[in-house]
């Protein structure tokens, strides 16, 4: 049965997302805000998530390239890209961006940068897993079911 | 009685980031609230009647632009005025002073919530907020609500005033505050909302 396998499939692809700490439960929090009656929110929510996750890396590349960095404008960044990653469940995300904190705290411009590469790693990997996740849930439910739930 | 006990309570959400908004909305509105959200505190404040500059009184303060507020539930940490000065400035007016106000922060600081509860926060919430929380909402709300309709009944009583049974909602302007006891506060306790947060 074509649903069952894709089912399947979508399960097989969502549940290593949790089990290596990409996504956390306030992912499944999200998911469990979403409804008839709101089909899309994770899917909004995450999209608000790339759009201004791509902003904040744009704004930490142009600030740490400076002669003279500005830490606490660098700070301020990584605090709100912190927060956004925290509220949909990009934990690893979330875990650069605390540590990043720390290195900005000690104005050490070297610590920051290789937290801005680890960053980008880290935020590419879960918008790629995101964005394949979506489309598979896409096929479910054009395939008329409904997606499995984790919890 | 004329109270409307099936009419939705209303929580006014402060968040200068889009997804958190988003998100509150989302959990107030699946657990039943009306929700409004805001982008700053200053936006809240204008919502609410307040001027900006404390001490600045609305000319019409008693009516128009003012909204019904059950409850306000705001981030810390925002650009311009802070969570803790909206909360200062509520509990500061004295026709907004028993809204509950109940504060959300993503960084778990002793100094940061003490100060917050001592301010008169009802509670503070570590960022991400879940539907767990929404329920601890509630009483806040309908302590509220009683001590309104309580002190509209003593105001009803003491001006011997017919009012056809019909409460009225919206909040009077105290033209002077009435000699009631103090809520009693409620116990201070940080509620964490995931223990991931180190």
């Amino acid at each position: 049965m074509e649903l069952a396998n894709l089912q399947r499939r979508y399960l097989d692809f969502t549940s290593p997302l949790f089990h290596e700490g990409i996504l956390d439960n306030q992912f499944t929090q999200l998911q469990q805000l979403q409804d008839e009656s709101n089909p899309e929110f994770v899917l909004e929510v995450v999209t608000l998530f790339f759009d201004d996750s791509e902003k904040l890396l744009n704004e930490l590349t142009r600030t740490l390239d400076q002669q003279v960095v500005d830490f606490k404008k660098v700070d301020a960044h990584v605090h709100q890209f912190k927060g956004s990653s925290a509220s949909i469940g990009a934990q690893r995300v979330k875990n650069v961006c605390m540590a990043f904190r720390n290195y900005c705290e000690e104005m050490d411009q070297e610590g920051c940068l290789t937290c801005l590469q680890q960053l980008k790693q880290e935020y590419f990997l879960v918008k790629n897993k995101l964005e394949t996740l979506f489309k598979l849930e896409q096929q479910i439910v054009a395939a008329g079911g409904s997606i499995p739930m984790m919890w | 009685m004329g109270v409307d006990r099936q009419a939705q309570f209303h929580v006014l959400a402060v968040d200068d980031s889009l997804i958190d908004r988003k998100l509150i909305e989302r959990l107030l509105t699946t657990s039943s609230y009306q929700v409004t959200t805001v982008d700053s505190v200053s936006k809240a404040l204008e919502l609410l009647g307040l001027r900006e500059e404390p001490g600045v009184l609305s000319p019409d303060s008693s009516d128009k632009n003012e909204i019904e507020v059950n409850l306000i539930i705001t981030d810390y940490c925002m650009p311009g005025m802070t969570g803790y000065d909206l909360l200062k400035r509520i509990k500061g007016s004295s026709s907004l002073k028993d809204i509950p106000v109940v504060i959300m922060s993503s960084e778990n600081v002793p100094s940061r919530i003490n100060r917050c509860l001592e301010g008169g926060a009802e509670e503070f919430f570590l960022k991400p907020m879940q539907l767990s929380d929404m329920t601890k909402l509630r009483p806040y709300m309908q302590k509220g609500k009683l001590k309104e309709e309580q002190q509209q009944q003593s105001q009803q009583q003491e001006e011997k005033n017919s009012n056809d049974g019909n409460v009225s909602h919206k909040r009077k302007a105290a033209m002077d505050d009435d000699d009631e006891v103090k809520p009693e506060k409620t116990r201070p306790r940080l509620s964490c909302s995931s223990s991931a947060y180190t």
